[in-house]
């Protein structure tokens, strides 16, 4: 296969964009993927520089430029240019603004992994548990099991409530 | 020098075989944490980054599983030490870069390794022979729950574990796997295998090389996606798509075993022939005729070695790894001359 950019060389460095749902691929040349700074001088996939890219143009025409980040100082417009935040609270700070971007890159928003055991263990544990059971009742659904769905629902209302309190 | 008590010793990884380690060469997996409210290391300054470290160390200090750790403070080394880390597959190439305040932490057999102020302020890793994700994720997942236990990491309820780059977030985990696939290379079906893997959201790139050529034929299969799925949901989804590409390299050592066998038997020969007898070799050439006796032995057509020996003489013939067994600086010219001493003193100690 042939690198899709210059149509040239022989393609070695594949990848794969999820953009809405929809696997976008890209099969490049070395050189090329450089050239786009897919991959690093060493040839080491450079995502910060990928991500530098999305963070460019991603549902961010109507933003504050000057919105900043409390803690540690960094412009939302420095993120655009470097695509690497300042610290942990940047998400917060940014929120709002993040979301599309990082549904583009991960296809998804909602963290379903590792908890943190510390005080926050306990909601960030029921939140994780909710997200796996929604997935799991969207599926029953498409399989039309609406008895097993209505009882998941529930299970799923009991814990919100439980974070409620 | 602390990093010279590391050359003299053999990863544990390297020293057993796991399962599928007739194809797949190691499992690693890595985790990003930082701190909550110190900048990330890009971002901070001086006092912040020892910061990190202090409280790193600390925490190390009570740690079951890091006991007898080894402590590198990155500022003390030289290129070749820098070099001779990032062939060890201990540290990234973005560490060594010359910034103050970094400190590797590794453990007992280089089993655990820990980058502090690299891209996030920890990177904490585990490898391990053969395909054994899972056991990679659980050791390296332990010891950093139980660094967690003394300190805090930044975490948010929606967006996981948090992270310099947002392409780590959420899990903040990356499994990857090494992977040998000499005889897809040689039927010529590679290119095939790697586009149908890249549309599966994995990203696979040969290990050595430039250009178009996988020196060694070695590849390195891992997620891209760290949000959005459990850490077991993403590694048995690597480990499925491993499974898959070894029962293809299965199929094309068949299929030349059936319609080249002489062939091939030829150029493992010719292989053994040129390793045990060569007086001046460059890595290049050292990695592609290291290739064939690998694949010789998963032949069973080469009984003269074993795998784990093969295994590590792909690392230690790396140039820094040569210079820092030598104990001083070679020219290229030298490299390859001790390179070539090296390769036929493990051959003939091991030779039957």
């Amino acid at each position: 296969m042939l690198c899709q950019i210059c149509e040239e060389q022989e393609a070695t460095v594949h990848y794969t964009e999820i953009l809405n749902n929809k696997a976008v691929e890209l099969h490049l040349c070395e050189d090329c993927a450089r050239k786009k700074e897919i991959i690093d001088q060493s040839g080491n996939f450079s995502m910060a520089d990928l991500v530098k890219g999305l963070a460019g143009f991603v549902g961010t025409e109507d933003v504050e430029e000057n919105l900043k980040c409390d803690n540690c100082g960094l412009l939302f417009s420095d993120f655009r240019k470097t695509g690497r935040f300042g610290c942990s609270r940047c998400y917060k700070a940014f929120q709002a603004e993040l979301e599309p971007l990082i549904k583009r890159i991960h296809g998804s928003t909602k963290h379903v992994g590792n908890v943190m055991p510390a005080k926050h263990a306990k909601e960030a544990q029921t939140l994780s548990k909710i997200e796996k059971l929604k997935i799991e009742m969207e599926k029953v659904v498409q399989q039309e099991a609406f008895e097993k769905a209505a009882e998941i629902r529930d299970k799923i209302k009991k814990l919100e409530k439980g974070i409620k309190k | 020098m602390p990093v010279d008590k590391l050359v003299g010793q053999i990863a544990s990884w390297l020293q057993k075989e796991g399962p599928l380690s007739d194809i797949v060469v190691s499992s690693r997996v890595r985790l990003a944490r930082n701190y909550d409210l110190i900048p990330f290391p890009h971002r901070a300054n001086k006092e912040q980054l020892k910061e990190v470290i202090s409280k790193t160390e600390k925490a190390i200090k009570n740690s079951k599983y890091l006991k007898n750790t080894l402590i590198i403070d990155m500022s003390d080394l030289t290129n070749i030490d820098i070099q001779f880390l990032v062939e060890k597959h201990l540290i990234s190439q973005e560490f060594g870069k010359p910034k103050s305040e970094r400190i590797l932490v590794v453990s007992d057999k280089e089993i655990i390794s820990i980058m502090v102020n690299e891209e996030d302020h920890l990177r904490l890793q585990c490898i391990q022979p053969g395909l054994q994700l899972l056991d990679s994720w659980r050791l390296i997942n332990q010891a950093t729950l139980e660094l967690e236990s003394q300190v805090e990491f930044a975490f948010s309820k929606t967006c996981g574990y948090l992270t310099s780059c947002p392409t780590n977030v959420g899990t903040g985990m990356r499994a990857s796997v090494l992977i040998h696939l000499p005889a897809l290379v040689i039927t010529k079906q590679i290119g095939k295998v790697l586009q149908a893997v890249a549309k599966l959201g994995i990203a696979i790139r040969g290990l050595y090389g430039e250009g178009t050529e996988a020196y060694g034929n070695f590849f390195q299969i891992s997620n891209q996606v760290t949000l959005g799925y459990s850490e077991e949901d993403i590694i048995n989804n690597i480990e499925s798509i491993v499974k898959q590409v070894v029962g293809y390299e299965e199929n094309a050592r068949t299929l030349i075993m059936k319609e080249d066998k002489k062939a091939i038997e030829d150029k493992i020969w010719r292989a053994y022939g040129v390793l045990s007898n060569v007086r001046i070799i460059n890595f290049q050439e050292t990695l592609n005729l290291l290739s064939f006796l690998r694949l010789g032995i998963g032949l069973k057509m080469m009984d003269k070695i074993d795998r784990i020996l093969v295994n590590k003489m792909f690392i230690i013939t790396q140039p820094a790894y040569l210079q820092k067994l030598e104990g001083r600086k070679l020219e290229p010219s030298e490299r390859d001359i001790a390179r070539a001493n090296l390769i036929r003193g493990n051959l003939e100690r091991r030779g039957k």
